[in-house]
């Protein structure tokens, strides 16, 4: 098979395109069919997922590739990724049967929506310049903007649709401006490039170096750009907050990392200080914010950005210790959020969904399972060891220590307190407050993703080798 | 000589028996709550046989690790180590003990039984690890693990106040903690690894000794707990389930004691001789200032709670004194008080099962209908006064010895304290036991019955065995704690010598 068209190589490039294409052949298939087709295409989107992955996985060649003149880059950092961002999309779509199954919501547009922006997501962890980082980041976001309001009758759905639109445009418009400062100051848009280019002291390259960072920070929802996440994950139908909370974070996290270490290496100090200064202010925002909170998935939302902040608790030690924490956070949170949004779409009552804190009343009784489940992913989610959370802080704290950030540790570990009280205040509702009525069974595949997620969390501790030692070489590959 | 991975049998155990439950024992009926409560009888007592074999085979004239097991667990540099010494092992015993007893003691809890079983058995494989961990890393995740089921224990079988006492005991010991374990990666920086008989010989600058000791005191202090940072103790043990109060009483607060003993002395020698004058007034205090406070309680399980910080400056007292009467004074009186306070918790959770009230006020004359309760609880009380022929007199002897020897103040205002001991304690007893049987709730009111006495005999003979022949008990440790105060006084000395020569 020859692989390289006009004497660039396809073949580093070959999952993506092979996900690409599947994905318009599913619209086609979606096109002809019409509306009844939508759990078909759901079927065949997770197959198509897979087939990625296994490519990803097996048929590419070890080793670092790269193509289109350096501008897409697949080295071991970015194959750990991308798996974490199929397998996320796939469990995505496999907890949307139940969601699409209702009459005015069979849209089959949904799985294509979200395996474009699967595709967007795996250019945006392979970028090697900033025009891919670009093209990548604008291919997922607009995807994300119409899945975030795909349910079109209800209010709060446009709302956060839109909302989600004009934030993200402007970020990304903030973003754009920054990289153009960077080309006017550095000459190229090639990493590498930049890195050579890039001198401390000059101006030009801090001011687009913070553009490009407040871009970012929108993308993952770290303080200070936070504002679109409550209002966004509120509104959004469940399994798309799920999705919003696991992929694309980790792809707009990914391409945060490879950004900084590989663009910026000789700026460090410029910008170890930006990250810095958002990582205490999205852990201490998110702790805080979400004390107040009355519905599960607002609190979620903060509870999203206060982790945010310590997954850049690792990425502002700069070191293959923080990459590797910072990984092995992403893959955990990805796990224990999906988790626990995948239990908030399991929760019924009466057909209604259960959104209010309070809904959670006695679930401890009519629910035994559902609510240890849910116990230990909230303990999880609150860092206490010996569940999978602890050692997600354990690593990107241990990376700060090591480079010698006391401070940001302290308040990290700190804020970490503050936040293990609310998710204390869901367990407290759940166990010892009295029943507030049955809930409807739950469905299969939701109840069998909860209770991978929550056994995960439970039992990395008894054989974290494997995974750990896999971050491990992911984030030596980025050094 | 070892086939079998012992140490690992006697932490996991219990977790299987939890396991059990939750195969065996479903659903909500009488059935199952029989069920449940006769695996977790089962599996504490099997588990505590096989510690006895712990005891059998350890040779207390080494003072190393023995029973050491080691696993890959996170890294090459972070493993799965077990092992006890003659430190640690008291209070692995003490708490494979004690479950039965708790287990026993909630016989008649009616409300999940299940889950509460369930809660105890895997309290108990978090607690025994915490005790045999020979892995910072692995300590700490036993340490702080077992918040998640005493978070519940006390959440959902406890009193009224149960949720403000729950977060508060939650929250305080997580704060407390999460400073310990930035320590905790500091020191694995600072020797590449997290095994504890390595860091117990490397060197630690004195820099990082002063942080890192400081660290660590804020949450062994949390635990122990030290005034002023004992006010999470009184509310929790007063809304806890009685066998929940026996666990907090009788081994939690031990693993503080423990951590100032196996991390703080041998680790950071220099930081903990700096801060030692600290903690002698931190005891001091706590001794004389918790002793007056509980004078004034209303609430049995407060005033007990407040005896508790009491005793527990003079364990802080003893082990910082850094002389060998002092520590092993220290590990003893943290095993006596854990029969002792365990004891006590058991003997207000006998009348509050009968009169559902904590209040002293509400009793009185009991002695009338209850003699057989009034002389188990005279005993207990005596115990934990100090005097002479039970085990309490001899941890307080021992420790009070140790501290005269470094600093007369500490031990004079501790020596009050002793006394104040008798007063509340005596007072408490006089109040409950003494007097005429004048209130008419208390007219029918029957005296043990035989589960009680099962629970509370063990602990009687162990109190009165110890107070009279506390060598087994001392010799046990006495190797273990030679070598601790050889260790500790060998590197003050040294710096000491270091300075002069300047």
């Amino acid at each position: 098979m020859n692989l390289t068209p006009a004497g660039y190589s396809l073949l580093p490039v070959l999952p993506e395109i092979v996900l690409a294409v599947g994905a318009m052949v599913l619209l086609m298939v979606g096109a002809f069919r019409g509306q009844r087709s939508t759990p078909l295409v759901v079927t065949l989107a997770i197959a198509l997922l897979i087939l990625t992955g296994v490519l990803q996985c097996h048929y590419l060649p070890a080793g670092k590739l790269s193509t289109f003149g350096g501008s897409f880059v697949v080295d071991g950092y970015a194959r750990f990724l991308k798996i974490l961002v199929l397998l996320g999309s796939a469990a995505t779509l496999l907890i949307s049967y139940g969601f699409l199954s209702e009459r005015p919501r069979r849209i089959f547009e949904y799985a294509i929506l979200i395996l474009v922006s699967t595709v967007g997501m795996m250019l945006l962890i392979s970028a090697g310049d900033l025009v891919m980082l670009y093209l990548g980041l604008e291919l997922m976001s607009l995807s994300l903007y119409v899945v975030a309001a795909c349910n079109r009758d209800d209010v709060k759905s446009t709302e956060a649709g839109l909302k989600y639109f004009v934030l993200g445009a402007l970020a990304s418009g903030m973003m754009l401006y920054g990289m153009s400062l960077i080309y006017g100051f550095t000459g190229t848009v090639n990493f590498a490039g930049i890195a050579t280019a890039a001198k401390t002291g000059s101006v030009g390259v801090a001011f687009g170096l913070v553009f490009l960072l407040a871009g970012l920070c929108f993308k993952v929802s770290a303080v200070p750009f936070h504002m679109w996440t409550p209002d966004v994950y509120e509104g959004a139908p469940t399994p798309i907050t799920a999705f919003f909370s696991s992929s694309p974070k980790v792809a707009a996290f990914a391409i945060f990392v490879r950004v900084v270490l590989t663009a910026f290496p000789n700026v460090a100090h410029e910008w170890q200080q930006i990250v810095v200064f958002v990582s205490i202010a999205s852990m201490a925002l998110g702790s805080f914010g979400a004390i107040g909170q009355r519905n599960i998935k607002r609190m979620m939302a903060y509870s999203s950005i206060g982790h945010m902040g310590f997954a850049l608790v690792g990425l502002a030690a700069g070191t293959p210790e923080g990459v590797q924490g910072v990984i092995l956070y992403l893959v955990i949170y990805t796990v224990m959020t999906f988790g626990v949004f995948t239990l908030i779409l399991a929760m019924k009552r009466n057909g209604r969904a259960m959104e209010e804190i309070s809904d959670f009343a006695g679930l401890s009784r009519s629910n035994p399972v559902l609510a240890f489940l849910c116990a230990m992913l909230l303990f999880s989610l609150a860092g206490i060891p010996p569940l999978a959370g602890f050692f997600a802080k354990f690593y990107v704290f241990t990376a700060a220590i090591k480079a010698g950030m006391i401070t940001l540790s302290v308040i990290g570990v700190l804020c970490s307190v503050v936040g293990a009280f609310y998710y204390l205040n869901v367990i407290k509702v759940m166990y010892f407050d009295e029943q507030a009525g049955a809930t409807d069974s739950v469905r299969v595949e939701l109840g069998t993703v909860v209770v991978i997620s929550a056994l995960f969390n439970m039992l990395f501790f008894v054989y974290p080798g494997p995974l750990v030692g896999a971050a491990t070489a992911a984030a030596k590959s980025l050094f | 000589m070892m086939t079998w991975p012992i140490l690992s049998v006697v932490t996991f155990l219990p977790a299987v028996g939890a396991l059990l439950i939750w195969l065996m024992a479903r659903g909500g009926d009488e059935a199952a709550a029989r069920n449940a409560r006769w695996i977790a009888l089962w599996t504490t007592l099997i588990n505590f046989a096989i510690s006895l074999i712990l005891v059998a085979r350890f040779d207390p004239t080494q003072a190393g690790f023995q029973f050491v097991e080691e696993g890959r667990w996170l890294t090459s540099t972070i493993a799965y180590k077990m092992g006890v010494d003659g430190i640690s092992l008291p209070f692995v015993i003490l708490t494979t003990a004690l479950l039965p007893l708790c287990i026993i003691a909630s016989w008649k809890v009616t409300n999940r039984v299940p889950a509460y079983m369930m809660a105890f058995l895997i309290l108990e494989a978090l607690m025994v690890g915490t005790f045999s961990a020979l892995d910072l890393l692995l300590f700490y995740v036993f340490f702080e693990g077992g918040l998640i089921p005493m978070f519940l224990i006390i959440g959902v079988w406890g009193g009224p106040r149960r949720v403000y006492a729950t977060f508060k005991f939650f929250l305080y010991t997580l704060l407390g903690s999460v400073l310990m374990l930035l320590a905790i990666m500091a020191l694995y920086w600072n020797a590449g690894t997290t095994d504890i008989p390595t860091l117990m010989t490397t060197a630690v600058p004195r820099n990082l000794q002063t942080w890192a000791w400081l660290a660590f005191f804020a949450s062994f202090a949390v635990k122990m707990p030290m005034w002023p940072v004992h006010t999470w103790l009184p509310d929790a043990h007063v809304e806890a389930p009685t066998a929940g109060s026996v666990i907090l009483a009788a081994i939690l607060l031990k693993m503080g004691g423990y951590g100032f003993l196996r991390f703080s002395l041998p680790m950071f020698p220099l930081a903990s001789h700096d801060f030692a004058p600290l903690v002698f007034t931190l005891s001091a205090i706590a001794i004389v200032y918790t002793s007056l406070v509980a004078l004034m309680q209303e609430d049995m399980k407060k005033l007990i709670a407040y005896s508790s910080v009491a005793h527990m400056g003079f364990v802080t007292m003893g082990i910082f004194a850094g002389t060998m009467q002092g520590v092993a004074g220290g590990v003893f009186q943290m095993v006596s008080h854990g029969l002792v306070s365990g004891a006590l918790f058991l003997c207000v959770g006998v009348v509050y099962d009968r009169m559902h009230t904590r209040e002293i006020a509400a009793y009185g004359g009991v002695v009338n209908r209850m003699p057989l309760y009034a002389f188990v609880f005279l005993t207990f009380t005596m115990a934990n006064v100090g005097l002479p022929g039970t085990s309490g007199f001899v941890g307080e002897f021992l420790t009070l010895i140790g501290t005269f020897k470094v600093s007369i103040p500490t031990a004079f205002f501790a020596t009050l304290g002793v006394i104040l001991s008798a007063a509340y304690a005596l007072w408490l007893y006089r109040k409950i036991v003494f007097g005429a049987l004048v209130k008419p709730s208390l007219a029918s009111i029957k005296d043990l019955t035989f589960r009680e006495v099962v629970t509370l005999g063990p602990l009687l003979v162990l109190t009165i065995l110890f107070g009279f022949y506390p060598k087994p008990l001392l010799d046990f440790s006495a190797a273990s704690v030679q070598q601790l105060v050889t260790n500790y006084s060998h590197a003050i000395t040294a710096v000491k010598a270091a300075a002069l020569m300047q």
